[in-house]
């Protein structure tokens, strides 16, 4: 097939959907109707062959698999594409989460529908590319050619202060990551090449590695975010509409997390090294500090934006305690995260679309018109807070027990965040949910239609069934994870000996 | 009779030059002769002319080196890749001026024969091997540009423009002939490869100096920080079609110039011009950004763009090496397609007669022109250096010579600014697409589109081929070294 193999498949097919929304022409009622249908086909046809993928994924080695690779800038900046258990199971999160994405905007967008759905499909392409991108340049690429449509989602379809909003979140963003362009630079005179497998492999000069880890730094910690750059993720999230905080979550936060998995962690282990005490701190600050900031919270959605950021925390202490535990539980935690806070926004659209406010105070009382609703929120919101049966808790968990190996003090601290989250995250539910129906606007709400129980249905299974059954996540980043230990291990060790070897003073 | 023999040079280097050359004196005569009822047939034979000698250009020899005319002239990959460039940035101008001028009731057959006499002093600069044919380019090429400037000669904005190009322009070029003067009176020659020569025998403070005001003659020639200032009013007093033409073609010849003198006569003293065009790069970028925020004018916007464009490409520049110039050499080509396509979206804003050229005229053009403005975005995007559009492995090029170089403060100062300059970018395509819409514009004429919808093709789709402008640029800068 033209010599594209599976992963091109993926890349292509959402912008295939895109350029036939673009030819939709006709009256503007049945050019809606067809754009949604045509953006759901695409969404589902790319889920499906991303199951074949993973069909076709070998679970049991840490290769990367579905290798392709075209001629591209010069011999040794390729477009090469592959996966690895690092990145598969964040390919098939996106795939699924896409569709979801397109059924939560069937209605709630009303105008420039196609330009709507044009933009979602673009934005797929690029998430794919970001996971599957197995050159430096093409990865920084399409880490970046996502901001283009998020951009356009969030300032054309967003809220009331979403040019506001769409600016920061692109400078913001943008300003993080040309650092990191200059240091894929700075790899590439190095090493003579960006391919990934081939960095993986080179031994980065100590000094060097620090500068380089700093760069990467300041563009992952801003898309993870991190506390203190993590101030334009609350307003995005709250301008955004409600798929795009979907994506915002479940995905595009996800990349700064891969980013340090693929990148800083593997190819300057020394650099890691020494700057884990930092990002413990930061991490542990940001899991305090902003489940604290989430608590006093009057928006549902920035609410749930904060409790992403706390939860973002344990995702980089868990990377950085360079542990098994740590690792495996990071990596869970930004797969369940991916579905949980994603499912959350789902819950805010939900209820957005019936009433068009996200302030709490509009809310309470809702398990009375809507009994269906609170069950689905309510499992949600257990996962948020990290409940045992939920996929919350697992990730959650690891990561704990892997700070717990690295820095005790570390976990001492990071389990207030834990009992932060309950707080915040039960006290919303209480609000939203629970008490008297007492406001005249709420008394002719209805319970979830068939789309919204169709959307919410999978994902409530999913979070429990990752809850009480985690292996198949785990056995996918098992060998990955192990080949990523070995290889810091002896970095680390040859460097420890080498700091051995020098002679003494005196 | 017994004067000396005169020996003919080989005339084969130059033939698109010399096409240009006799093409444009047929086209005087035919305009002459025809008067004001000419113009259609000169703008048409013009443009052929012009891509006549664009297959000229492309079908010379490649990878030779060939010199002519005693050695002050020489063909080489680089030039024919500048000179390529120039060509079409020249042929483009008469593309997107035609429906304006018919217009706007000015249309003359001068024009475009103005347009060629320019190109061909800029094909001469791309070529120049020595300074006084370097000076010979540029006086032609900037003695039509100020002529141009002023075209709309009944528009007080467009003859003061005219005016102050051609004042300060006749005081750079007294610059650049006095540095020139200075560099020959301390090496005893003209020749580029004897400067070399000289130079490696051991350089004197003056060579420094005559450099210095060189790189001041050459920094108006690009409007490059601190010799920017025509550069706003210029812009915004010439007719559009006109600014678009200065922001485009002469640019390529300035560059292309740059880099002849630079790395092709000074290659010795590299670390002392160096400081200066890092000093220029860094001021450029850093300006262009800044200023450009609060511009409401889409041409003076596009002014301080270019500013800063210039400051980008001079990175390269400074790096000095042969990953620089390839650098400089893409950056232009992939320049030349956005500030063209730019130029075509804004001579598109009119209706009836009247012409729109402020940020606010723009206002939810992604409902009444969804595609226009669509385009438009994407040369935004690519402006600000976003990938996967071309701008972005524009500036890849640009910096990643430079982090070779060592320059790496160069390039976080670049970087950094690159992020300012992406809010103004930004503000353009919030206005088209967030903002209500002002009301449709006229529909764009041929021209407009032919340009538009070439410019496009290579702003969007470079991404997915681009091994051989990286492959012909890479060619073009060994030539050099």
């Amino acid at each position: 097939m033209l010599g594209l193999g599976i992963l091109s498949g993926l890349l292509v097919l959402p912008l295939v959907g895109a350029a036939f929304i673009l030819t939709l022409r006709g009256d503007e009622e049945s050019v809606r109707r067809n754009a949604r249908w045509a953006a759901l086909i695409a969404t589902l046809a790319t889920f499906l062959l991303s199951l074949v993928a993973w069909g076709r994924y070998d679970t049991a080695t840490s290769q990367f698999q579905l290798v392709e690779t075209h001629a591209w800038l010069t011999d040794t900046i390729r477009f090469k594409l592959g996966v690895d258990g690092f990145s598969m199971p964040l390919v098939l999160l996106t795939t699924f989460l896409m569709p979801f994405c397109v059924g939560a905007s069937w209605l709630s967008i009303e105008h420039r529908v196609k330009e709507y759905f044009v933009a979602f499909l673009v934005l797929e392409t690029t998430m794919i590319g970001v996971f599957c991108a197995l050159d430096l340049v093409l990865f920084y690429l399409f880490f970046e050619a996502g901001l283009i449509p998020m951009f356009l989602i969030i300032g054309i379809w967003g809220g009331k202060r979403r040019i506001y909003a769409s600016f920061k979140f692109f400078l913001y963003t943008l300003l993080g990551s040309v650092l990191m362009l200059l240091a894929i630079m700075a790899m590439y005179w190095q090493a003579g090449t960006t391919d990934i497998p081939t960095l993986l492999q080179t031994r980065f000069p100590a000094n060097m590695q620090i500068w380089l880890w700093l760069a990467f730094f300041a563009s992952f910690a801003v898309k993870m975010p991190m506390w203190p750059v993590h101030t334009w993720l609350p307003d995005a999230h709250v301008e955004a509409p409600t798929a795009g905080s979907v994506i915002l979550a479940g995905i595009l936060l996800k990349m700064g997390g891969y980013g340090f998995i693929r990148v800083s962690l593997p190819m300057f282990p020394d650099a890691s090294h020494y700057f884990a005490p930092m990002v413990y701190t930061l991490s542990v600050v940001a899991i305090i500090y902003t489940s604290l900031v989430a608590l006093v919270q009057t928006d549902i959605k920035k609410l749930i934006a904060y409790s992403s950021v706390a939860h973002m925390g344990f995702v980089t202490l868990g990377l950085f305690t360079l542990n098994e535990q740590g690792i495996q539980g990071a990596l869970f935690l930004m797969i369940s995260h991916g579905i949980v806070s994603g499912a959350l926004f789902l819950c805010v659209g939900v209820i957005y679309d019936r009433m068009h406010t996200r302030e709490i105070s509009a809310y309470g009382g809702l398990v009375k018109r809507m009994p269906l609703y609170a069950v689905a929120m309510m499992v949600f919101t257990m996962a948020n807070v990290g409940l045992p049966g939920t996929s919350g808790f697992v990730g959650e968990f690891l990561a704990m027990m892997g700070a717990f190996r690295a820095n005790p003090m570390v976990s001492f601290f990071s389990v207030f965040g834990i009992i932060l989250s309950a707080a915040y995250a039960l006290w919303l539910f209480a609000r939203v949910v629970y008490g008297k129906l007492e406001k005249p606007s709420l008394q002719g709400i209805t319970d979830l239609d068939r789309r919204e129980m169709l959307i919410l249905a999978p994902l409530v299974v999913l979070t429990i069934y990752y809850g009480v059954h985690p292996g198949p996540i785990l056995d996918v980043f098992a060998p990955s994870t192990d080949a990523l230990m070995q290889g810091m291990r002896a970095a680390l060790s040859t460097t420890q000996t080498a700091a051995a070897a020098l002679p003494v003073p005196h | 009779m017994n004067a000396a023999q005169i020996v003919m040079p080989a005339l084969g280097p130059a033939l698109p030059e010399l096409i240009l050359s006799v093409g444009v004196l047929v086209l005087i005569l035919y305009g002459a002769f025809k008067g004001e009822r000419s113009t259609e047939g000169v703008s048409v034979g013009a443009l052929i002319i012009l891509i006549l000698a664009l297959f000229a250009v492309v079908s010379q020899p490649f990878g030779a080196k060939v010199t002519t005319f005693n050695g002050s002239f020489i063909v080489d990959g680089f030039a024919r890749f500048m000179k390529a460039l120039t060509l079409i940035g020249s042929a483009a101008a008469i593309l997107l001026a035609k429906e304006h001028f018919e217009r706007e009731r000015i249309a003359r057959f001068e024009y475009p024969i103005l347009i060629v006499l320019a190109t061909i002093g800029m094909m001469v600069m791309a070529s120049a091997n020595d300074l006084i044919a370097l000076y010979m380019g540029l006086e032609l090429q900037s003695l039509a540009a100020y002529v141009i400037a002023s075209f709309h000669r009944d528009d007080v904005r467009s003859t003061e423009a005219g005016l102050k190009y051609f004042v300060l322009g006749a005081l750079s070029s007294g610059m650049l002939l006095y540095g020139a003067s200075l560099v020959y009176g301390f090496t005893g020659t003209v020749s580029f490869p004897h400067i070399v020569t000289a130079l490696r025998e051991g350089s004197g403070i003056g060579v420094v100096l005559g450099v210095v005001f060189v790189a001041a003659g050459v920094s108006f020639k690009l409007a490059a920080v601190p010799f920017h200032m025509w550069t706003p009013d210029v812009y915004e007093g010439a007719p559009t079609p006109v600014t678009a033409f200065f922001a485009s073609a002469p640019k390529m010849a300035a560059m292309a110039m740059a880099v002849r003198v630079f790395i092709g006569a000074f290659p010795v003293i590299t670390p002392e011009w160096q400081q200066i065009i890092v000093f220029v790069s860094i001021a450029s970028m850093a300006l262009g950004s800044f200023a450009a925020i609060g511009q409401r004018s889409l041409k003076r916007l596009m002014a301080y763009s270019s500013i800063a464009n210039v400051g980008y490409a001079l990175i390269g520049l400074a790096a000095g090496t042969e990953e620089g110039v390839r650098g400089v050499v893409i950056y232009m080509a992939i320049y030349l397609a956005m500030t063209l396509g730019a130029f075509a979206v804004i001579l598109s804003l009119r209706r009836g007669r009247q012409m729109y050229e402020t940020i606010d005229d723009l206002s939810g053009l992604s409902r009444t022109h969804p595609l226009v403005a669509f385009l438009l975005a994407m040369m935004m995007f690519s402006l600000a250096g976003i990938p996967p559009l071309a701008g972005f492995f524009a500036k890849f090029y640009v910096f990643a010579a430079a982090i070779k170089a060592n320059l790496v403060l160069l390039s976080v100062i670049g970087v950094v600014t690159s992020v300012v300059g992406a809010y103004y970018y930004l503000r353009l395509v919030k206005v088209m697409y967030f903002d209500e819409p002002a009301g449709a514009y006229a529909p764009m004429g041929p021209g407009l589109r032919i340009v538009l919808g070439l410019s496009s093709v290579v702003v969007l789709l470079f991404w997915l081929v681009p091994a051989p402008l990286v492959g012909l640029a890479g060619a073009a800068a060994k030539s050099l070294f």
